[in-house]
């Protein structure tokens, strides 16, 4: 059963094969048994699990089970979830236990689901490896010795490894693209404002958006149904009807247009990945799509517009976190500020620490314009060069990553390892969604392609990589994973 | 050498909304600590601020009463700095567009003239908690509940030149802010705080001395005591050779003088950015003229109307115009007596005379409106005397009577005005009175006018005070003068 | 804009973040090499160009003026590390 999709396991508890309790039991069993290797999950929270699927169980039973009744998942560290630890990968947060559910904890416990626990993320959602993590770096299940991507790396990593059907991740520059292409599933980042942020904790507000990571198309798509929809806490979530996103998933592609941007294959791009990616393509022309080059000529400034923006966002968000009502406080504070420093010092890794020193400079006076200004102006620049390829072409494709993963503790460099978000970066920029589906391997490493339309295009993205997922089956590829590794 | 004080002023006013400006946390006022600090109010990992509509209407009202612009749209900063009792490490404010934008109050000096003091803008912010430094085994307690109370801060031009202009602005914007409804006004309960910017120069120079901002002034006693001291420190420091330095300073009360607030730590540096959390607020047209035509009249209009429709001074207008409540009175007053005039003289004097020495404010007036105005109708119409008004008056103040016609029933204080009985009235007292007669004849003719007071007094007894005392003056001197 | 020592100790005190010497020297290195990337901004010409803060031209939406929340000071205080009578501690903070 752990190497269904959520749609064929949704089936099976519907054709009475299995119970959620059962299944839950066996995924716990395994989370158990595996994830002392791969180190996906912050908490398991076995007790609530089993208890909301006994509850989904009986629902069933009465006649009231809706599409994701009883199917279990699990959510990354960044959710807040009431009763439960939610740490966001920090020590700062260790011992936060969220007094609150997060709109899509709710919505996704009023549908029924069962979570399975908090999975492992970069610090603060800030990093590409989930090495920054307080609770240590995540393996990726294709290969132990490769990072299994972030932020939300663990969400990845346990889907990938069938220690859970699907997950919820973040993605602020390509946070949950990048790792489901690192892990050879499929994660959809969806238009910003479309999945409410209330208790999904910050880092750049106008960059973060939650989204589903599952083993197919046609899973986020049943995720995406649940989640999306306006949230009158979240000023900037958007008043605008959810679409059945299942309803188009069998649109032929005939007469679809593609356009690759030139920008997204130059150098750089590892040749493995490439070669994939090219395949992906001529699955597409097969299908009846047609294919053109296109340019978004302001892609090698999004690196540098994002590291404005999102570390000073950050730098701002992260204020909170100062020992007074939640989080880490530092023994024996001499006076306010020794409490402020300390606690800040103690609680935030190094790189959130990063990250916060340059939003604080780059924000300080005498650097707003030539830093902050000067990324805002850029960040339009960016949008309109997606708006005006969209004007020619339904979709944009591309490599969702320069390279396969990389090895644990290879990038050393924060700057190396901040080029790497080089292709989904531009994307929270433009808040546009984006999806990286499996396209294959570059040796034992799975590739991600992705897949971006224009805002609010989710049904025509999803319809687009079901469709690919029809004619390939890279999505059903499984990591071995023996169980003798724990 | 001749020095002139320029002062600014930033205004706190504190909104008077149900709820919070980014939460649904309820404002009342004197809970018990953080029982009215929700998720959003704390900063609790993961919350987000959604704007009061209330706030919006009540910071727009504002600018509409001075006639300021309205700019399409306006942007919430952040604005970054640690304290103890501001949640999030920032303050969600406006520092580049601000909701209203430059305009203008009148306020009105002591010699009756008027004086129009510019605003530069006016932005809406959140207020932060409260620190209580009560000796918790030597820590600070920190209350969270006014965290997040909408303040709209008005920031004057420094277009104030002594401390009695600045109490006078300090009272325009009080005056409109409450008749306007947006605030209670109460400065005892922090609803308007004020920082005074103030700076002395040589009389005829141009540029502005350096500055020094009194943080936190609460009543406008204080701003004008505290501007008084400051404007001496500083003239004092300038002529012994000193130089002012921009700083901060506090004034207290108690010693009466403003002192350097800590300056071990160096200048802040609040790096505003707009707050990624909260989208342009973009104002529909039809929206403003809507809250525009629901204005009410303002101090400055009603005061203009009082002097130029009814013809009161510009004092008594100052007066009657400066509450809104003390207006609708007056008003009331007026269309029931139908006299300005009269109306005016009756609140000001007898009614506020009572009230002060009560201690009582006017929306907590003994007598109302409809009862005063009916009572000084009674006395145009002179069915009672002025002697008996005040008596009425006294009657309805103490609650005897319903009405001022009802006392004068009551008590029998109508005025007699019937020349027969005034007549019976007077014969009688003055054969009762052969010994102050026989005085009167005796006396220099020119000498006789004072001494008709005592029969004038015996008349007015034996009527009870009602009878008219010009009747009784003109009947007493034709027949004690016949006498002669 | 090469990045000063002193600009490092500066962000790191508005930031309230406590670093040794060692550190200081550490993310003033890293620091510099962020700003060098970030520096390639300026090689393009923005005149013109208004900042975007959003990316939806959306505008912000106003909610009713009702009191909606209740007291739960306990609830949330459960996550605090020192209350006392309700309120929140802090080293005392002189005025």
């Amino acid at each position: 059963m752990h190497d269904r999709t959520l749609t064929e396991i949704s089936q099976a508890l519907d054709a009475g094969e299995i119970s959620s309790r059962e299944l839950t039991q066996d995924l716990l069993g395994r989370i158990d048994r595996l994830d002392g290797t791969l180190n996906s999950f912050v908490s398991v929270t076995a007790d609530q699990a089993l208890e909301a699927a006994e509850a989904a169980d009986q629902a069933r039973a009465r006649g009231e089970a809706g599409r994701l009744t009883g199917v279990p998942l699990a959510l990354k560290d960044i959710f807040c979830t009431q009763g439960v630890k939610t740490s966001c990968g920090s020590k700062m947060l260790d011992n936060f236990v969220a007094p609150y559910d997060a709109t899509v904890v709710e919505k996704l416990k009023a549908a029924g689901t069962v979570s399975l626990g908090k999975t492992n993320m970069d610090e603060f959602a800030m990093g590409s490896s989930n090495e920054s993590s307080f609770y240590g770096p995540v393996k990726n299940p294709w290969d132990l010795d490769a990072v299994p991507g972030g932020s939300s790396g663990g969400s990845a990593a346990a889907v990938a490894a069938g220690l859970v059907p699907a997950a919820l991740g973040t993605d602020t520059g390509g946070s949950i693209r990048q790792p489901a292409a690192f892990c050879g599933i499929t994660g959809l980042k969806p238009t910003y404002g479309r999945v409410s942020r209330y208790g999904m904790i910050a880092y750049a507000s106008s960059l973060d958006q939650g989204g589903p990571m599952a083993r197919s198309a046609e899973d986020c798509a049943h995720l995406l149904n649940v989640i999306a929809g306006h949230d009158v806490r979240d000023s900037t979530s958007v008043a605008r009807g959810v679409p059945d996103y299942t309803e188009e998933l069998s649109a032929p592609l005939s007469g679809l247009k593609i356009g690759l941007p030139k920008e997204y294959f130059g150098d750089g791009l590892d040749a493995g990945v490439n070669q994939a990616i090219g395949e992906a393509i001529k699955v597409y022309e097969s299908l009846g799509a047609s294919v053109r080059e296109v340019s978004l000529p302001h892609t090698a400034y999004a690196i540098p517009a994002y590291y404005v923006i999102a570390p000073a966002e950050a730098s701002s968000n992260l204020s909170r976190y100062d020992g007074v009502r939640f989080g880490h406080r530092c023994d024996n504070p001499e006076d306010l500020i020794d409490l402020y420093k300390r606690s800040r010092a103690e609680g935030f890794g190094e790189e959130v620490k990063r990250r916060i020193l340059i939003g604080t400079h780059t924000l300080s006076e005498g650097f707003f314009d030539a830093y902050y200004k000067k990324a805002q102006q850029v960040r339009r620049l960016i949008r309109q060069d997606f708006l005006d390829a969209f004007e020619e072409v339904d979709v944009l494709m591309g490599p969702a990553a320069p390279t396969p993963a990389f090895d644990l503790g290879a990038q050393k460099d924060p700057v190396s390892m901040y080029l790497q978000d080089i292709y989904t970066i531009a994307v929270n920029l433009a808040g546009i969604p984006g999806i990286s589906v499996p396209a294959g391997f570059a040796g034992k490493r799975p590739v991600g392609l992705q897949i971006l339309g224009t805002h609010f295009a989710e049904t025509r993205l999803l319809n687009v990589a079901h469709q690919f997922q029809q004619a390939t089956d890279w999505h059903l590829k499984r990591p071995e994973m023996t169980e003798e590794n724990s | 050498m001749q020095w002139e004080t320029v002062i600014g002023l930033e205004v706190h006013v504190q909104l008077a909304t149900r709820s919070k400006i980014f939460s649904g946390s309820s404002t009342a006022f004197g809970a018990e600590p953080n029982t009215q600090a929700n998720a959003v109010d704390l900063g609790l990992p993961g919350v987000l601020p959604v704007l009061n509509e209330q706030a919006v209407a009540m910071a727009l009202k504002f600018g509409l009463g001075i006639h300021a612009e309205i700019p399409e749209v306006s942007v919430f900063d952040r604005k970054n700095y640690f304290y103890a009792d501001l949640p999030k490490g920032y303050q969600t404010s406006q520092m580049y567009h601000p909701i209203v934008g430059a305009g203008e109050v009148e306020i009105c000096l002591e010699d009756g003239e008027n004086k129009i003091i510019r605003v530069h803008h006016a932005h809406l912010e959140e207020d932060a908690g409260k620190s209580l430094h009560e000796d918790f085994h030597g820590m600070t307690g920190i209350d969270l509940n006014r965290a997040g109370t909408p303040l709209l801060e008005i920031v004057s031009e420094p277009d104030m030149r002594s401390a009695k202009e600045a109490a006078a602005y300090l009272k325009a914007i009080h005056s409109i802010v409450t008749y306007l409804g947006i605030s209670d006004g109460n400065m005892a309960e922090g609803s308007m705080r004020c920082d005074v910017n103030v700076s002395v120069r040589p009389k005829g120079q141009q540029e502005f001395g350096t500055r020094a901002e009194i943080k936190n002034v609460n009543s406008f006693r204080f701003v004008e005591r505290a501007i008084a001291y400051e404007v001496e420190r500083q003239i004092e420091l300038i002529e012994d050779g000193g130089k002012v330095v921009q700083e901060t300073r506090l004034y207290d009360p108690e010693a009466d003088e403003t002192r350097s607030m800590r300056t071990k730590e160096e200048a802040n540096d609040y790096r505003y950015f707009p707050c990624p959390d909260l989208l342009p607020v973009v104002l529909d047209c039809a929206y403003v003229d809507h809250l525009r035509e629901s204005l009410p009249e303002l101090p400055a209009e009603k005061r203009a109307r009082f002097q130029s429709e009814l013809g009161l001074s510009a004092y008594d207008a100052g007066v009657l115009s400066a509450s809104r409540e003390m207006a609708e009175y007056f008003e009331q007053v007026k269309d029931i007596c139908g006299d300005a005039k009269q109306a005016a003289n009756w609140v000001q004097g007898e009614l506020s005379g009572a009230l002060n020495r009560d201690g009582l404010d006017i929306s907590d007036s003994p007598v109302s409106a409809e009862q005063l105005g009916g009572l000084v109708k009674r006395v145009i119409d002179s069915t009672i005397n002025g002697k008996a008004a005040k008596q009425v008056f006294q009657a309805l103040w103490n609650g005897e009577g319903d009405s001022a016609d009802a006392i004068i029933e009551a008590k029998g204080l109508k005025q007699v005005t019937d020349t027969g009985a005034i007549e019976a009235m007077v014969d009688q007292v003055i054969s009762d009175s052969p010994a102050q007669v026989a005085q009167y004849r005796d006396a220099e003719p020119d000498k006789r006018g004072k001494m008709i007071g005592y029969f004038v007094g015996q008349v007015m007894k034996a009527s009870r005070g009602t009878a008219n005392p010009q009747q009784v003056n003109a009947l007493l001197k034709e027949k004690l003068d016949a006498l002669c | 804009m090469a990045l000063e020592h002193a600009e490092v100790l500066r962000a790191a005190h508005l930031a309230r973040i406590d670093l040794s010497e060692n550190d200081a020297a550490h993310y003033h290195d890293d620091l510099g090499r962020i700003l060098e990337m970030v520096d390639q901004l300026q090689a393009l010409d923005t005149e013109g160009v208004a900042p975007l803060a959003h990316p939806l031209d959306a505008t912000q939406r106003l909610r009713a003026d009702e009191v909606t929340e209740n007291d739960q000071r306990e609830h949330f205080q459960r996550c605090a590390p020192q209350v006392e009578n309700g309120l929140y501690l802090v080293p005392r903070v002189v005025e």
